[in-house]
């Protein structure tokens, strides 16, 4: 045993280059999802402010971004109303000494980013409340508390009074524009006009409403001694980093976290949450399950139960495959010349004249993104369920004729659901597909900021025409499109940890149920 | 196999060999051929079955017993390139005649199949599918069926407790009486068995030729076998088919006996090939 053949050698060699490439590729893969897991997982983990007072004199507060060892410091001071940038470079051998105050207080506020800085005064209109940091951080919440409920009602005003009376105006515009007669149009006129005196009483109500959100202010002084005034309404959250416990940051920390996930984004997108992106995601998904699954699996029937097995079938199979290679942007491109101008524009022609030239669907949407995408991984779903028809035994379907079923029975009622569990690896690939898919959807309905979800409480409830946001897209926009790209790296982070645990949910979902249906009819002992 | 020669050619008048006296033939076949494309698999057959009792096909492997024995129920119209000559009549009427409803035929012989195919779906549903595609979708109409016919195929007391469970998990011979207790759920005249028990242990098959002895009291049998025993055991007739022709038919006992042409007696006693 000791002399060991020659020949032995390339055969361990090339076991150790599969075993090692397989490695290879899962610690890749490991390493991808350990660097979003970190950078996205600790993007609302509450950070310290440190107080950076340089041999200059000059006094800088903020949160350590980075550290250069032995060089320099980065430090998100935040004040960007103040100082045009939010980030700062320090040099160490500048800083004279390092501080974490317990008053030092970060603001999340909803325009213009962070403030850090110090509490000098609360004041309600003229009147001063509190004086002094720790008198002011006492009265502060409370305030805080009543001004948020403020602007929250302030935004259901907006968007369902304002909204529906604008609405009521635009179906009756239409209606004067369809029915041209005299007693009609009078009638139109009165009631638009109506409509149009309410519309100005709730202007000037929220007018007033916005007024009342800024009287009340925070004065702030920042670590260079500049005092600031700031709208309580216009806070998002006040907290005192350097004085948190651990369980106060953990609490802080989901906050934060169901912030990003339940709200709307802010500040062209690089503040507040991705709400809407998820839900145009996954809706988009979904819409584009629905249509993908009668066109794939009705195709792959006919192509492999009726069709003639002959030349022209093996040609349809090789270009169905080759279909599956093109890029995605051609499908983009189709997408918007047939479904959005083609199809919609003839929507609109038929069943939305009156609002012409203002498309209603011959214009980019929820829907034609779902078809578009529906195109472009049909290939997927024929292939996979021309496999799970195959794999069906000729037996099972001699045993369904043999009862007196026809050819309709015997596919409906044996041969699918026996294929059920491959067609569905067809679905659950081409969701995989298509929730990674951005470049067609850029030009077929997918925008940066959507002003309504596809779904909302409006009738008929369920928005097609809508166009809608979408993780993948957001990834780029605040990733490489926004203002302030420094300051939204970890949002990048966590958006793309979030896209594929979007993803991961979707498909453990489709293969539970694959599983299911596989262990419905478990074809262990034979 | 050379010393025998081509078949000869069906000699005019009653054959003594192809002959027995069968009082109710449910099925006549007259003059019967077969070809898959240009390959002639059955040569001019003609033989009645009896009602009511059961027949068995043997015969060396590629003799055609299958091919005949799907005729009868028309299975070989799924297969491209068939062509048929001759007649088959069915309690009277002509089973290739164009106006013949193919599906009612079917549902009128059941078949049973070599390999068992349980459809993947639960035992209940599987005996229940015969029911359903004609029509029969009300629970309180097949659980009795499904009772009956699961009791008719010796199988009830193993399965009662897991009907709705899936058909695949059961035993190659409990599949095997599944697929017998789905043909008789239909309520047919005639069960087509394709060699039933060549792939079942030798305690499953028991069961199953006992089972067709119980069977043959309600319903005609045709059993294509490879195991001469079994033919000998379980079949009232039978006939030996080589190279696509009927050699000899008629009583199994007198058959295997006093077999009258040189070629069944080398088959029956073992000295083929």
């Amino acid at each position: 045993m000791n002399a060991r053949r020659p020949s032995d050698f390339p055969g361990r060699a090339l076991t150790w280059l599969t075993g090692g490439t397989l490695a290879l590729n899962l610690l890749l893969i490991a390493g991808l999802l350990a660097l979003l897991a970190v950078n996205g997982g600790s993007a609302f983990w509450p950070r310290e402010l440190w107080l950076f007072t340089l041999k200059d004199g000059t006094k800088v507060l903020g949160e350590i971004e980075r550290e250069e060892e032995g060089h320099r410091v980065q430090v998100e001071v935040g004040n960007r109303d103040l100082t045009g940038a939010d980030f700062r470079w320090v040099d160490l051998s500048e800083i004279a000494s390092r501080l974490r105050p317990n008053q030092a207080t970060l603001l999340e506020r909803l325009e213009w980013g962070n403030f850090h800085g110090f509490p000098v005064a609360l004041r309600r209109g003229e009147t001063t409340v509190a004086e002094g940091p720790e008198a002011v951080w006492a009265a502060l919440p409370q305030l805080l508390a009543l001004k948020r409920e403020e602007a929250e009602t302030l935004e259901r005003l907006e968007k369902s009074e304002i909204g529906g009376v604008n609405r009521e105006i635009e179906v009756l515009r239409l209606e004067r524009k369809r029915r041209p007669r005299e007693a009609e149009i009078s009638r139109i006129d009165r009631e638009t006009a109506a409509l149009q005196s309410r519309y100005e009483a709730l202007v000037a109500d929220l007018d007033a409403r916005r007024q009342a959100l800024l009287t009340d202010t925070l004065v702030m002084r920042d670590a260079s001694g500049t005092e600031k005034e700031i709208p309580v309404g216009g806070i998002v959250r006040a907290v005192r980093p350097n004085a948190m416990g651990g369980g106060e940051k953990l609490g802080l920390y989901l906050s934060r976290l169901r912030e990003f996930l339940l709200d709307d984004p802010r500040e062209s997108n690089t503040e507040g949450g991705i709400f809407p992106a998820i839900f145009g995601t996954v809706m988009m998904v979904f819409l584009m399950s629905f249509a993908v699954m009668p066109l794939g699996v009705l195709a792959a029937l006919y192509l492999r139960e009726y069709a003639h097995q002959g030349t022209v079938v093996r040609a349809v199979r090789i270009a169905v495959n080759n279909l599956a290679g093109v890029p995605s942007i051609v499908f983009g491109v189709f997408g918007l010349g047939f479904f959005v101008y083609v199809v919609g524009g003839s929507i609109d022609r038929l069943f939305f004249s009156e609002a012409l030239p203002t498309p209603t669907f011959g214009t980019g949407g929820i829907l034609w993104a779902a078809l578009t995408l529906a195109l472009l991984t049909v290939p997927v779903v024929v292939v996979a369920t021309e496999e799970g028809l195959a794999a069906v035994p000729r037996g099972v379907r001699e045993g369904a004729y043999a009862l007196g079923a026809t050819k309709l029975e015997t596919t409906w009622k044996v041969v699918l659901p026996a294929a059920a569990p491959g067609i569905l690896t067809g679905m659950i690939l081409a969701m995989a597909r298509a929730a990674g898919e951005v470049a067609p959807l850029m030009i077929v309905g997918m925008v940066k900021l959507a002003p309504a979800l596809p779904v909302d409480g409006q009738p008929p409830f369920l928005h097609l025409e809508r166009k809608f946001m979408h993780l993948g897209f957001h990834i780029y926009d605040v990733g490489f499109q926004s203002p302030n790209v420094e300051a939204t790296k970890p949002l990048v982070f966590a958006t793309a940890l979030l896209l594929i645990a979007v993803v991961t949910v979707v498909n453990l979902a489709a293969i539970s149920l694959r599983n299911h249906l596989r262990r419905k009819y478990a074809s262990s002992a034979v | 196999m050379e010393k025998w020669g081509p078949p000869a050619a069906v000699a005019p008048g009653p054959d003594p060999a192809l002959s027995p006296e069968i009082e109710r033939p449910i099925l006549i076949v007259d003059a019967l051929s077969l070809w898959y494309g240009r390959a002639r698999a059955l040569t001019s057959i003609s033989m009645s079955i009896p009602e009511k009792k059961i027949t068995a096909f043997i015969g060396p492997s590629g003799c055609g017993k299958s091919t005949l024995l799907r005729c009868f129920n028309r299975m070989n119209d799924l297969i491209d390139g068939v062509r048929i000559e001759g007649t088959i009549r069915f309690e009277g009427q002509d089973i290739f005649h164009p106006k013949m409803d193919v599906n009612a035929l079917r549902s009128g012989i059941g078949m049973v199949f070599q390999k068992s195919n349980p459809f993947p779906k639960s035992i209940y549903e599987n005996v229940a599918f015969g029911c359903r595609i004609q029509g029969v979708n009300r629970k309180r109409d097949l659980d009795p069926v499904v009772e009956k016919s699961l009791r008719g195929a010796a199988l009830w007391d193993e399965v009662k407790d897991r009907l709705h469970e899936s058909a695949l998990g059961l035993s190659g011979g409990q599949q095997q009486r599944l697929c017998i207790a789905r043909a008789i759920a239909i309520e047919p005249d005639v069960v087509l068995l394709d060699e039933p028990c060549s792939a079942l242990d030798p305690v499953a098959t028991a069961k199953i030729e006992e089972l067709m002895l119980e069977l043959k009291n309600r319903y005609t049998l045709v059993i294509v076998t490879h195991n001469m025993q079994q033919a000998s055991r379980v079949s009232d007739f039978t006939a030996f088919l080589y190279l696509g022709s009927l050699v000899e038919y008629g009583e199994t006992q007198r058959l295997f006996l006093n077999p009258v042409k040189r070629q069944t007696e080398d088959y029956i006693t073992g000295r083929f090939g």
